[in-house]
């Protein structure tokens, strides 16, 4: 179950990062962000995201035009 | 942090599509947790402007898509530069791509710090007024002394 969740549905490149980056900036390590969004190149941008930040993307998965994902932060 | 990475970037160009590159660049980079520094220069002093009117040409652009096939003798028409700058922004919008307003308060809140070059500032008599506040005036050896600690530069 998700602490907190993001609607980037709409947004393109790079204000899903961007949104993301803020919410986890309030949350508690260990929580967990889940996000949605429709931007298609944000499947490889959360990976290398959470790469980078060391932040762990423990779930990502996309229905139809909806990509899903969950980051728990470090 | 003691590993913070940090980029530096050059920022010469002041049309409207060209103030994206730095400022997406800058953003998502202060999200990934860099030190960024954006020199800017020349043209690129417009995207420093409280009253920033950045506009997009099709003239001497031919890469630009058009909606229909527009002669060049068409596009240096008087308003077709405004139109084209309407027309791009409406679709960024559409998209949601970040309006370069946006993006600079974004990254202004991420401490993305800004060098204005001052000998280009005296070039076209801009005043201090005129660019943002919190900007700082500098000249090329005031770049290096950034550069030189980046792990990413770049020349826009």
């Amino acid at each position: 179950m998700a602490d907190q969740t993001l609607d980037a549905k709409g947004l393109n490149c790079p204000l899903p990062i961007l949104r993301a980056k803020k919410a986890l900036k309030d949350m508690a390590p260990g929580q967990i962000l889940a996000i949605e969004a429709t931007d298609p190149g944000s499947a490889k941008d959360f990976e290398s995201f959470c790469s980078q930040t060391g932040n762990e993307l423990v779930k990502a998965s996309e229905d139809g035009k909806v990509f899903y994902y969950e980051i728990r932060k470090v | 942090m003691a590993n913070q990475k940090s980029l530096a970037i050059i920022a010469t160009k002041g049309t409207l599509d060209f103030a994206y590159p730095p400022l997406i660049l800058a953003t998502t980079a202060a999200a990934l947790d860099y030190d960024v520094t954006i020199f800017w220069t020349f043209y690129g002093l417009q995207v420093l402007k409280k009253e920033r009117n950045l506009k997009i040409s099709p003239l001497g652009n031919p890469a630009m898509p058009m909606p229909v096939p527009m002669p060049v003798f068409v596009q240096m028409l008087p308003g077709m530069e405004s139109m084209a700058t309407i027309m791009m922004k409406q679709k960024m919008a559409g998209k949601g791509v970040a309006s370069i307003d946006e993006l600079m308060a974004m990254a202004l809140e991420s401490d993305v710090k800004m060098i204005a070059c001052q000998m280009t500032v005296d070039l076209f008599d801009f005043k201090h007024e005129e660019l943002m506040d919190g900007v700082e005036y500098a000249g090329a050896a005031r770049f290096f002394e950034v550069a030189q600690h980046a792990d990413i530069t770049l020349f826009i």
